[in-house]
């Protein structure tokens, strides 16, 4: 379990990032590393080039923006759940934060990166789609801004084109109801089902190959789930309608 | 005053290094040693076309890559452990498979190159051409004999056993009640922290060949190596190092890299090392606990067991390295701490399309339980009465030991059970598991079991007092984590009188001690901590002698306390047994420690050749321990868990363990092994499957799907120890190693089937595997 | 890169994991290595501070950067840290392979939480498979070794990089 050979790249800011990325065939983007480095162990993913953004200056900052926080792409998970700021302004993004993995892994993990590598089973791409959030990536092109809802495009996939670079997400305030519920098998798994309420809003995760948004009222309407070991899809549909009821219930 | 080390909580002397990152397990041996990668099979049955290994002994860094075809005994078969009369149709691999593979996993070729990384990139580049073909993978499937496994074995039956205590038929045709069952038992796998691995040096100079290995049986590792390679077993040195756990699979031997990492540290003349990774450990290691129980009892309105029939499936994968020893241990283990006056148990080992199967933690145990108390549970709901009432009416009582259960046990001997209080354990539970929680969907489950431990043939063990006073004690067998290091020093302690931190232990290094059997079986305590113990008092014998001469005294008149051998009760008429160790070699060498203290003694003149005969120089000893028939401990489980009744979560609110095993050596050490062994316990029942689909493909093969529980899904466990012991040891122990995993399943199938209300007959158990069932029972 | 305060040359390859290339570059083999895809913990190591699986890090990231292996926890010689001492004292190990991984992250909840309650340590332990305890006594450590820790933390725990 040891990474196949590939080129290294640590470049200083985010525009030689953008020429690597719009210059290099295969390339994949590192950042927390938490999921991409099991990937490359396994040998399931073996890039020709990896972009260490890690050496990157500045990009860590966690800040308040048009009535929301807006989180830099080396803001870790673990700085993110500790911010006294997030807290404030979009509390749900702190609670969905103890749900990811364990606190050792959110200590290198980023959120952004969560977010690019767009596990439709993880929490924190469903928050965003809850919360009607933003990403901010750039390139050689220039920058954009990728609302939530246009952002997830597939089973680990997003609507970046391969030259793209995420330096932001922004995760409006909300200060309406708002609950977490996940089923998964042990602490810190990722869920056979979960649900995010952002006041009225509903978002889904692990029943759709992306984060989707649901009606509260028939969650489950539409839903076509795939089944693994853990769930089938009957059953994931069964916990969706579970969650959902226990989410607004509150 | 004397200090009683025996019994006593012990903080482990092996924790310091540990702690401090300074434990050596056998990956942290490099000294340059070249490393490897298998090819291992990904099909579960094919056939081998050919193997092109050309394009990576090219890649850079590579040193060899061998197939079946390189090894001198790469025509072998490897050996089978513990043949059998009734294992009919016994096969095991080859180190490297060259025609057959049986199971996705198999090993193919291996390769040695500068690092692992660059073994792992050529390895990708033998290029192997399979010809697939059709699987078995469930134990019914091997059953029926959908297909074959070995073109030689009909029906795919290993071996077939057949044993009756009483006459059942007839009993089962008189008995008031009947009832037939059906269990189920999937797959579980140990998965010690430390996967396995092997590092050898070949020392051409002094024609020696030193192998460490995480192994359980270094003994057994040694004498094999000696005799493949043609080598004195004097040439042989196999050291288990730190070994970080082993529960069972690493008793199992030869596993195919045992042999090449030695043969390829002779050829190449360099140490090499091999360390699985944690994928490989997965299929490359063996497995346990698959089998299929078909059951009937009959019973009486009182709830009293008038015969039991069970006929099962055991599960052996594709080959049978370990013999028979799991469904003989399940069939001597179904009617547990019960009185059951007709009996019958049949088995078949059948081949399947899946990796090995040898002893896990339990061993064939766990499913013996969950047979007889899912067997009680249903007895007691037929009945309407209380569960607990049903077991109080059909345990053994106190009175009645030794019990003969009649069939036969993995020693060869009968199933006879030495000493006990089952409705003790089964009262003092109740006792602390006390009143159940309030609110909805709660439920309770019980079990208790019996598990026959310290299995013969035997341990050794090496005793010596230096002329420092220390003490070193060696034995053959190694530790996984048992603490032997403490626990046999409490024992040598004792004996001759010295702080439990004078004596320094080595366990598992054929240097200090070569003979001996392993680490299995819960036998350790028994074999290894009574071979200490017969060794120890040679030596406070020897001690006694050679002190009497000096002090004019006679040798039944002394004592061995506080580091000195003195008359009994006597502050000043003593020696130190520093100044005895000098003594007892007529060879003054010695400097420092005891040597001034033994000079006043030196004019004491002696009459004959200094060493009388009989005389041995040096306060030493080597002593052996060969139980006579196995000790059987006996504990008790209950729990309250709630389950939510639409999402499945498990929540186990209380958990209680009762447990006998006799005299214990170290209360803080067991502890350790019983939490441990319940978390194993709960794993197995809710968490721990492995997944092969129909292809014979292992799912789950990580610990991202492979779902050891982690704190949060263990709750705290409540302990109490009866002392019952066995009269079958001069220490009156008996093993306790595996008794925290074995009632387990049947506990929580108990609890979730009340909680839920709906039956439970198998394991493991899974959120989603309860809403099935409750979607069954709509 | 620094570890435990000893600066280092630059590893080689930069594929090599800094699990790797602390146990078999450097030699500090006190880091363990357990399952290679991040669940077990056995590996992890301090990284400015902060607990994190070596296993999930190049080595060529850590350069500038300060590591702190379970080696550099207690000095030879020296008294065992307050949460190594913990572990002794509450039998919190058996086998002692995943206990290097255990210790490191215990440090790093203990930063967080001086005092923690019974769930922060369930979480904060969760992330660290023990395969031979089942954590009970490993929870009793977490407690001994909050009440053994000067308040705040020992320095030695937290690197300069530290947040």
């Amino acid at each position: 379990m040891k990474p196949a050979p590939f080129e290294y790249h640590a470049p200083a800011g985010v525009d030689d990032v953008c020429s690597l990325l719009g210059s290099l065939e295969d390339a994949k983007i590192l950042a927390g590393g938490q999921s991409l480095i099991p990937l490359l162990n396994f040998r399931l993913a073996r890039p020709q080039h990896l972009v260490d953004i890690n050496r990157i200056a500045n990009l860590d900052r966690i800040y308040e923006r048009d009535g929301g926080v807006a989180v830099q792409a080396l803001a870790r998970q673990a700085a993110v759940e500790d911010s006294e700021l997030v807290a404030r302004i979009c509390p749900l993004l702190s609670a969905a934060l103890g749900f990811v993995a364990h606190r050792v892994i959110r200590n290198r993990g980023t959120v952004c990166g969560s977010l690019a590598h767009a596990d439709a089973a993880s929490e924190l791409p469903a928050v965003l789609l809850a919360l009607g959030g933003n990403v901010v990536v750039r390139s050689s092109r220039g920058e954009r801004t990728i609302p939530a809802g246009e952002l997830f495009a597939g089973v680990f996939e997003t609507t970046l084109a391969p030259d793209e670079v995420m330096v932001e997400a922004w995760f409006p305030a909300l200060g309406e109801p708002f609950a977490i519920l996940e089923e998964s098998r042990r602490h810190g798994d990722f869920a056979l089902a979960g649900v995010v309420r952002a006041g009225s809003r509903l978002a889904l995760f692990g029943v759709a190959p992306t984060p989707v948004l649901a009606d509260p009222s028939d969650p489950a309407s539409g839903l076509q789930p795939s089944g693994d070991l853990e769930a089938t899809p009957e059953f994931r549909i069964h916990l969706v309608r579970v969650l959902t009821e226990r989410a607004f219930a509150a | 005053m004397t200090t009683r080390w025996f019994g006593a909580p012990v903080q482990r002397v092996e924790d310091d290094r540990l702690l401090r990152g300074h434990g050596r397990f056998t990956d942290d041996i490099g000294e340059g040693a070249l490393e490897c990668c298998f090819v291992r099979s990904p099909y579960a049955h094919a056939r081998i076309r050919s193997i092109d290994t050309s394009a990576a002994r090219e890649m850079p860094g590579v040193v060899a890559v061998y197939t079946a075809a390189d090894l001198p005994f790469g025509g072998l078969d490897l050996p089978l452990l513990i043949p059998h009369p009734n294992l009919t149709h016994g096969r095991t691999q080859r180190c490297l498979a060259s025609e057959i593979v049986r199971y996705a996993g198999e090993a193919v070729a291996f390769v040695v190159a500068a690092d692992r990384y660059a073994a792992e990139d050529a390895a990708e580049l033998v290029a192997v051409d399979y010809d697939p073909l059709p699987v078995v993978v469930t134990p019914e499937a091997g059953a029926r004999a959908d297909h074959l496994v070995h073109d030689d074995v009909p029906g795919n039956v290993a071996a077939e056993m057949l044993q009756e205590v009483g006459d059942v038929d007839a009993a089962m045709r008189s008995a008031p009640r009947r009832k037939q069952l059906r269990f189920r038992y999937e797959r579980g796998a140990a998965s010690p922290m430390e996967g396995r691995a092997v590092w050898a040096r070949w020392s051409a100079a002094e024609h020696k060949l030193t192998v460490y290995d995480s192994t359980q049986s270094p003994t057994s590792i040694r004498g094999g190596l000696a005799v493949l390679f043609g080598l004195p077993e004097s040439n042989v040195e196999v050291i288990a190092p730190d070994v970080g756990g082993g529960f069972g699979p690493k008793i199992m031997l030869f596993y195919p890299d045992e042999l090449l990492v030695p043969f390829a540290a002779m050829q190449l003349g360099r140490p090499v090392k091999w360390t699985e990774d944690r994928q490989e450990h997965f299929t490359a290691v063996n497995q346990e606990r698959g089998q299929v129980h078909e059951v009937e009892v009959g019973f009486d309105d009182s709830g009293r067991v008038l015969a039991l029939s069970d006929d099962f499936v055991h599960d052996g994968g594709a080959y049978t390295p370990y013999g028979i020893i799991l469904p003989i241990i399940t069939a001597g283990q179904v009617p547990g701490p019960y009185r059951i006056p007709n009996y019958r148990v049949r088995f078949r080992d059948v081949y399947t399309n899946a990796t090995p199967t040898s002893p896990y933690r339990g061993a064939g145990r766990p499913h013996a339980c969950f047979v007889m108390e899912r067997s009680l549970d249903f007895i007691a709901s037929e009945l309407g009465l209380d569960r607990a009432e049903v077991r109080r009416r059909n345990l053994i009582q106190a009175d009645q030991f030794p019990y003969d259960v009649g069939v036969a046990w993995q020693d060869g001997n009968t199933v006879v059970y030495d000493s006990g209080d089952y409705p003790r354990l089964l009262e003092r539970a109740l006792e602390m598991l006390g009143p159940k929680p309030p609110g909805d969907h709660v439920g309770m489950g019980l079990g208790i079991y019996v598990e026959g431990t310290g299995v013969g043939p035997y341990e050794g063990a090496h005793v010596q007092v230096l002329v420092s006073g220390k003490v070193v004690a060696a034995t053959g067998i190694p530790s996984q984590g048992q603490a032997h290091a403490t626990v046999w020093a409490q024992v040598v302690a004792d004996e001759l009188g010295v702080d439990v931190k004078d004596v320094v232990v080595s366990s598992g290094d054929t240097r200090r001690f070569s003979w001996g059997v392993g680490t299995f079986a819960s036998r350790g305590a028994v074999t290894a901590g009574n071979a200490m113990h017969v060794a120890a008092r040679m030596v406070a014998t020897k001690a006694k002698q050679i002190a009497a001469e000096q002090l004019e005294a006679n040798p039944d008149d002394l004592e061995l306390v506080g580091g000195r051998v003195r008359v009994k009760g006597s502050t000043d008429r003593g020696i130190p047994l520093a100044a005895v160790a000098v003594l007892s070699n007529p060879v003054r060498y010695a400097f420092g420690g005891g040597t001034e203290a033994a000079t006043q003694f030196a004019s004491k003149p002696r009459s004959g050749p200094p060493l009388h005969g009989g005389e041995e120089p040096g306060l030493e000893a080597t002593g052996y321990y060969s139980p006579p028939g196995s000790t059987w401990a006996s504990g008790c489980h209950a729990a309250y868990v709630r389950v939510d009744p639409r999402t499945f979560r498990l929540e186990i609110l209380k958990y209680v363990v009762v447990h006998d095993c006799g005299r214990v050596i170290n209360p803080l050490v067991l502890q350790g092994q019983i939490e441990g062994g319940v978390a194993q316990g709960i794993g197995g029942a809710f968490y721990e499957r492995l997944a092969y689909d129909a292809d014979g493909q292992l799912r789950n093969a990580s610990f991202m799907e492979f779902l050891i529980p982690y704190a949060t899904e263990i709750p705290p466990i409540e302990i109490d120890h009866f002392e019952t012991p066995s009269p079958l040891n001069p220490l009156g122990v008996k093993g306790a190693g595996e008794a925290g995993v074995i009632p387990v399943g049947a506990v929580i199938a108990s609890a979730i089937e009340e909680a839920l209300g709906i039956p439970i007959a198998e394991m493991p158990l899974s959120p989603l595997k309860l809403f099935e069932l409750s979607m069954l029972k709509r | 890169m620094k570890v435990n305060g000893i600066e280092y040359p630059s590893p080689g390859a930069s594929r090599r994991l800094l699990s790797d290339h602390l146990r078999h570059d450097l030699g500090l083999t006190g880091t363990h290595v357990g399952c290679e895809h991040g669940v077990c913990g056995c590996c992890t190591v301090l990284l400015d501070g902060a607990p994190v699986r070596s296993c999930l890090m190049l080595a060529v990231q850590a350069e500038g950067h300060d590591v702190m292996t379970i080696e550099g926890l207690a000095g030879d010689g020296q008294a065992l840290h307050p949460v190594q001492q913990a572990f002794h004292e509450c039998h919190g190990l058996q086998c002692g392979f995943c206990t290097p991984g255990f210790v490191m992250s215990v440090v790093g909840l203990l930063a967080q939480h001086p005092n923690p309650n019974v769930q922060e340590i369930d979480e904060g332990i969760a992330g660290n498979l023990c395969r031979c305890t089942g954590y009970a006594s490993i929870r009793r450590a977490v407690k001994r070794a909050a009440e053994l820790s000067p308040s705040p933390l020992r320095a030695e725990g937290r690197g300069e990089g530290g947040t």
